[in-house]
């Protein structure tokens, strides 16, 4: 039988501490239920493995879009370096893997009966959840930023269909040269580290060739940032004079805004006029996964280091920018590295089979600042006890150094972005 | 800058295959071990290899630790193998090495 055949060499193969399950445990198990909500990084790659790993189980995704436009390189779009298109995957590679597609909003768990109630009524039974939901905005966290701001000040932060980034994208284009673009920047923990330079790099970018006397007003809810010394040299090197970066202990915190006005405040009361603006609001774990009872006071969803399974409920295994992960960023690259741990766990516990052994959970962010020229971090960890570990004495980020010391250094990183990018996204929806 | 292929001459990779204990085998028929995966975001699945980044599927065993060994010490040129190799054992990159090894 195929099955087997692919099940003992698999098996056969992984790491040390697996037992062979009895045959008559293994045909019990043919009709195992893993349902994954959140066709994202973690979710995507969640169901793509599961198929690969564990073929004898029966994998349904529900994602109420029928396509995914990836917040990385949507900086790239604010550039013009990239179109909707080019970060837009289909989930019909995920459909050929035998992946069960339901294209409708999960709207409750129901945790005691397994289920999962979509917004169309049905319900969906699982045996195991890998529930991958993203991030949730925190309307009005920030006085005056709730839903109908986002139409003036967009977030582009939730990619959706992508209309965030495209407004953000038309308003740069319209805004008069000598104008200033402001950023409102939150505290930690939030999606993306790296993302809101990345982006002010790329924002940059455009406005060096098209409006090269604007202005950009970053205004931060903290005292340091990712990457922060190669940012700042870049910013230094390829923008002079254009990018002011306000920290919190320079007053820095927006505390709330005007969208008729075309204001942002500041904690000290300072108000900036601006022409354009992009709040990157504070955020928590999507809202599924706090009606579910998920979260903590954090907002965010402690899980159980070795496994990704809910502290605070059985059978759901909680992976992506939803979960404490810190110090692991919340990233496309954890999430897709830490959705094979969960599924190899969750089926693993199926299955009646201990929890597979430790094992390194891996990050590379870049961030392109311009042209022919990236930078990135790179983070390994592993699950502790009760929290996750970094690796001493490895990863970091790029050397620092003058561009005439480091042009070929920024290519190189700037060309493994576009491959990261490219092998990436095969690993989560082909 | 030398590509870490370049340390694998197609010759001897393929007297290594023939000699590996194992028959190379189609990717998707084996299941990577766990430390394995998280190759997948920069080298690919399977690590068939993407773009700028080397393919790292049939990678010669004795190859794969040598050249991890020199990423671990600076030396060999490196854009962000320096910074990854410095954060696996060397259980876990043997693990690696014969893993990759027998993806074809």
């Amino acid at each position: 039988m195929t099955t087997l055949t692919r099940r003992t060499f698999g098996l056969a193969t992984t790491a040390a501490g697996l037992a062979l399950a009895a045959p008559s445990v293994l045909h019990a198990q043919t009709t195992a239920r893993l349902v994954v909500v959140g066709g994202g990084f973690g979710g995507a790659s969640a169901a793509r493995y599961a198929r690969i790993a564990f073929p004898r189980i029966d994998v349904t995704l529900i994602e109420p879009k029928t396509s995914f436009v990836t917040c990385p390189y949507g900086n790239l779009l604010l550039a013009g370096e990239r179109t909707l298109p080019q970060i837009t995957h289909s989930y019909d590679g995920l459909q050929a893997r035998g992946v069960r597609l339901v294209h409708d909003w999960a709207e409750t768990i129901d945790a005691s009966a397994k289920t999962v109630r979509l917004r169309n009524g049905q319900t969906i039974p699982y045996d195991k959840l890998i529930l991958s939901p993203g991030i949730a905005i925190r309307w009005n966290a920030i006085e005056g930023y709730g839903e109908a701001a986002a139409e003036a000040f967009p977030h582009a932060w939730i990619p959706g269909t992508g209309a965030q980034t495209a407004l953000l994208r038309r308003q740069l284009e319209a805004l008069p040269d000598g104008g200033v673009v402001g950023f409102a920047i939150p505290p930690n923990p939030f999606r993306c580290p790296p993302g809101p330079y990345e982006r002010i790099s790329m924002v940059a970018s455009y406005l060096k060739a098209h409006k090269p006397r604007a202005k950009i007003l970053a205004l931060d809810a903290k005292d340091a940032f990712s990457k922060q010394g190669l940012f700042q040299d870049a910013w230094n090197e390829l923008y002079p004079g254009m990018i002011e970066w306000v920290p919190l202990n320079k007053d820095g915190k927006v505390t709330k805004v005007d969208v008729q006005e075309k204001v942002f405040e500041t904690e000290l009361g300072t108000r900036h006029k601006i022409d354009v603006g992009n709040v990157i609001p504070p955020q928590s774990a999507a809202q599924i996964a706090i009606d579910a009872g998920l979260t903590n006071d954090t907002g965010w969803v402690p899980v159980n280091p070795l496994t990704f399974e809910a502290t605070r409920a059985r059978d759901i295994h909680v992976i992506g920018d939803a979960n404490i992960g810190q110090p692991m960023p919340k990233s496309g690259y954890i999430a897709n590295s830490t959705s094979k741990v969960a599924v190899a766990a969750a089926v693993a516990a199926l299955e009646g089979r201990p929890a597979p052994a430790p094992t390194v959970y891996f990050n590379t962010c870049y961030s392109h600042v311009g042209p022919e020229y990236g930078i990135s971090v790179v983070g390994i960890f592993r699950p502790g006890e009760t929290a996750f570990v970094e690796t001493a004495n490895a990863g970091g980020v790029s050397p620092r150094g003058p561009l005439a010391q480091q042009r070929e250094q920024r290519r190189l990183e700037a060309l493994h972005a576009d491959a990261w990018y490219g092998a990436i996204t095969k690993d989560a929806f082909s | 800058m030398t590509l870490p292929t370049s340390v694998l001459p197609g010759a001897a990779l393929a007297l290594v295959l023939s000699m590996a204990p194992h028959s190379p085998v189609r990717a998707e028929a084996l299941t990577p071990p766990p430390i394995a995966l998280s190759c997948a975001g920069c080298h690919g699945p399977n690590g068939a290899g993407e773009g700028s980044v080397p393919r790292i599927a049939g990678y010669d065993r004795q190859a794969f630790v040598q050249t991890w060994a020199a990423f671990r010490a600076n030396e060999r040129p490196a854009t962000i193998m320096n910074r990854v190799a410095r954060g696996f054992t060397d259980a876990e990159v043997a693990q690696l090495a014969d893993y990759f090894a027998t993806v074809r």
